[in-house]
């Protein structure tokens, strides 16, 4: 029996240590712990409403287009227009949450875990004439080696070809995410943190010069999507075929859909939607999502116990440093009582439950490469490949929706702040499961919450006992070198975690706010 | 032996959102594979030790790594620190793997790291003046790295480079200014430790809207042309290049894209600013010319 710890697991968002205890080999329990917290939720009590969309956007600066979006719907809702944006800001923050979560998934792809299976250090032997890759050798020659090692070493398997096309694609990347950041940029002002999203729209109207460019930059990383990163994602499941085996999960998958088709429909979660909303399992039959089945519990986490199992709306929040069994500042976020996995293989799996022609077509084209049933998405190399289909699916639809943008057409609609209401913004953010709830009184923020992705998915236990969707998915793994677990990092990193993300909430008082009307 | 000179660096995060570090992936010339890969300015090459989201390794091998370069290179190496550094029950809010077992209040890296770097940038405005986290109430009790170098009696070389989150450019001129002229000379910094090459001026100054302020044209609702003042733009009290610089490659920026300055590189920020979306109160506006006639005195 040994343990491995592994603080800090690097190579994603924040602040997460993973800690795993081995038997002969393999993992018998896993522990996740998220390691910062800062308390955002707190901070908003009493401000202006309207300002929640700029502060939450800071919870994280990997993820703060998702942020800002949700806020501006739960702010939307709040105030009563939900169903009156224009159409032309509907298509805006589509566009710029569309871009947004195609650099997000490039990154994640390349920047974060591509180094877990790819091995810098064979371009030292590189003999060809691409000048990137000679500076590489040159870097590599020079004998610093830093950030790239120190590593975990072992189980590193491509061809020193493939390795070498990989590392050029590692960098080009670099180039394609800044320009998906830029595309965002052209209609939401500045990234991270962007500033035109706004409650009731937007703040630019949009004009031919833009409508041009954009059409031109969503070309441009569509061919990427569809050159570069789908290929690439496909060669790591076929040199890595045994991780299509491991990692599978909780099994059960809960997706809020994203990505607005009709702005008519003040109710988030029948709005139809390029990403649908919904649960499945490992049977894949779509059911119907239900916000009021969330439930957050408390009893591994460093908060006061008094209220573990609370809706998030009622939800009290007080930290608790030295608490006994406590492992985490992440909380667990349970559905129907049970951990759900949220992500692109989410989306993709409710999606497919669903029935949807286009995510079936893009499941079937990828799995006919391994000539394989769909059940081997449930996986880490799955989670891979639905990230890489949720970026084409995005990608596909970009141009379509600059053509609906209208020049010099309106963008916004005025709003009165209410005296008292409560909304809530539901969308999937790149890496899942994204709510902002909000309660208004004497037009302050009275209440604020949000339940973020990696809070579902980095969960510790909840009070049944149940483990969370990344400890689960650590289970039973098989680690063959100790020392070097990369095993354990490959399963972690496949889910994304922003720990940034997952680990912002303080102090709710309330516990009478089922009593708004929350359509 | 290369004849390329390594400058050794360390980059850590504590109450952060990450939003300086992909901030600094979108520099365009050098590129952050320039920065990270080849020679940042000719001669020297930047050989980042550890960095929470680059780093391969993981776990006790990258916090060895970090305390190789701080033993190794002491006196030597640059220390970048982004998001602010809680303080309140032992520093229990936020912490970076673990000795003897026990987990390392972040904390305790910044005054450990701190002690020995060459230079110190605090990068955004987190960790530059408190940012977001250091909002009221401040449970957390963070810090900036001002008050913690203070407080710990440090006297390395600190320059603030806030923003939220900054510039790219700002980062890395600054970690070119360090390399091709030293650390900073008398008059370098403003008295909040900002480099004057990219904070010595007010938004308000350079702004494109400028003209509808001084007309007393204002737009009223978004969408609106005039200037944003009457919706909450906080430009003429913010010190930043913006205006002149843009941004993400120069595709727009905030002004730009009609929303007003936030002003996210000022200690003010987001406290003492009121409503990102209500008018400035009780300030006095600068007017063109004021600057200069700063300058002369």
């Amino acid at each position: 029996m040994g343990t491995i710890v592994i603080d800090p697991v690097t190579r994603i968002e924040g602040h997460l240590k993973v800690e795993a205890i081995v038997d002969s080999g393999e993992v018998k329990t896993a522990k996740c712990s998220g390691m910062l917290f800062r308390g955002f939720e707190k901070l908003l009590e009493g401000r202006d409403p309207r300002d929640a969309q700029l502060i939450t956007e800071r919870i994280c600066g990997v993820c703060n287009h998702c942020h800002t979006t949700a806020s501006a719907l739960s702010l939307d809702s709040a105030f009563g227009i939900a169903d009156q944006i224009p159409d032309n800001a509907r298509h805006m923050r589509n566009l710029t949450m569309g871009f947004h979560q195609i650099q997000d998934h490039i990154l994640h792809f390349y920047h974060l875990a591509a180094l877990d299976y790819v091995d810098v250090t064979k371009v030292a032997a590189y003999k060809g004439n691409d000048r990137i890759l000679h500076s590489i050798k040159a870097f590599i020659s020079r004998g610093e080696l830093a950030p790239f090692v120190p590593r975990y070493e072992g189980d590193y398997r491509f061809s020193s070809a493939l390795d070498q096309e990989l590392v050029s694609h590692y960098i080009q990347a670099l180039e394609m995410r800044r320009k998906g950041h830029e595309a965002t940029a052209v209609l939401a002002g500045k990234l991270p943190h962007a500033c035109a999203v706004t409650p009731g729209g937007m703040t630019e109207i949009p004009t031919i010069d833009k409508i041009a460019t954009l059409l031109s930059r969503a070309k441009e990383i569509r061919e990427f999507v569809e050159d570069i990163y789908v290929p690439d994602v496909i060669k790591v499941g076929e040199t890595y075929g045994d991780y299509f085996e491991i990692g599978k999960g909780c099994g059960k998958f809960l997706s809020y859909g994203t990505f607005d088709l009709d702005g008519g429909q003040s109710d988030y979660t029948k709005r139809d939607r390029l990403f649908k909303q919904g649960t499945t399992s490992l049977d894949l039959k779509h059911q119907t999502l239900d916000l009021d089945q969330i439930n957050e519990w408390i009893k591994y986490s460093w908060y006061e116990n008094n209220t573990s199992g609370h809706h998030p709306f009622e939800g009290e929040t007080e930290p608790m440093p030295h608490k006994e069994n406590g492992y985490s500042w992440i909380k667990a976020p349970r559905y129907k009582g049970e951990a759900y996995e949220v992500g692109p293989l989410a989306r993709v799996a409710v999606a497919y439950a669903l029935g949807d022609p286009a995510t079936k077509d893009m499941v079937y084209s990828l799995l006919s490469h391994f000539n394989a049933p769909p059940d081997i998405l449930f996986s880490v190399l799955g989670r891979h490949a639905a990230r890489a289909l949720c970026a084409l699916h995005i990608a596909k639809n970009l141009e379509s929706w600059v053509l609906s943008l209208k020049c010099g057409e309106p963008v916004y609609i005025d709003y009165k702040i209410p005296e008292e209401g409560a909304g809530v913004g539901i969308l999937d953010a790149a890496r899942g499961a994204l709510g902002h709830w909000i309660v208004i009184k004497d037009r302050k923020i009275d209440k604020y919450q949000c339940v973020v992705p990696t809070t579902w998915n980095a969960s510790p236990m909840d009070d049944m006992g149940n483990h969370g969707p990344i400890e689960q998915a650590l289970l039973g793994t098989k680690v063959k070198d100790e020392t070097n677990p990369l095993e354990i990092v490959r399963i972690v990193r496949s889910f994304d975690p922003c720990i940034a993300c997952a680990v912002h909430l303080l102090n709710h008082k309330g516990r009478e706010l089922r009593r708004y009307n929350m359509a | 032996m290369s004849d390329v000179k390594e400058i050794s660096a360390v980059w850590i995060g504590g109450g952060t959102c990450g939003g300086c570090s992909v901030s600094v992936l979108n520099t365009v010339a050098p590129s952050i594979k320039n920065v990270l890969i080849d020679e940042i300015v000719p001669g020297r090459h930047v050989s980042l030790k550890f960095h929470i989201n680059i780093s391969a390794g993981a776990g006790d091998q990258v916090i060895k790594a970090i305390e190789e370069t701080r033993e190794k290179h002491e006196g030597h190496f640059l220390l970048i620190v982004e998001g602010v550094v809680p303080t309140a029950d032992g520093g229990v809010y936020c912490r970076l793997g673990e000795r003897n077992q026990q987990p390392i209040p972040f904390y305790r890296w910044v005054v450990e790291l701190g002690k020995k770097a060459m230079a110190v940038i605090a990068l955004g405005i987190c960790s530059s003046f408190g940012g977001i986290p250091g909002a009221r109430p401040n449970v957390t009790g963070v810090k900036s790295v001002m008050e913690i170098f203070k407080q710990e009696g440090i006297t390395t070389p600190l320059i603030n480079v806030p923003g939220c989150p900054p510039h790219p450019d700002w980062f890395v001129g600054t970690v070119a200014k360090l390399l091709l002229a030293g650390l900073p000379k008398d008059g370098d910094l403003d008295d909040l430790l900002r480099p004057k090459d990219f904070y010595g001026m007010l938004i308000h100054e350079n702004c494109p809207r400028r003209a509808y302020f001084d007309e007393g044209k204002f737009a009223k609702k978004f969408g609106d042309p005039g200037c944003l003042y009457e919706l909450g733009c906080k430009g003429p009290i913010t010190y930043a290049d913006c205006p002149i610089r843009q941004w993400n490659s120069g595709v727009n920026w905030c002004i730009r894209s009609g929303m007003g300055c936030q002003g996210c590189t000022q200690p003010e920020f987001p406290d003492f600013l009121g409503s990102f979306y209500e008018k400035l109160t009780d300030v006095q506006i600068p007017k063109i010319g004021e600057y200069w006639k700063k300058g002369e005195e």
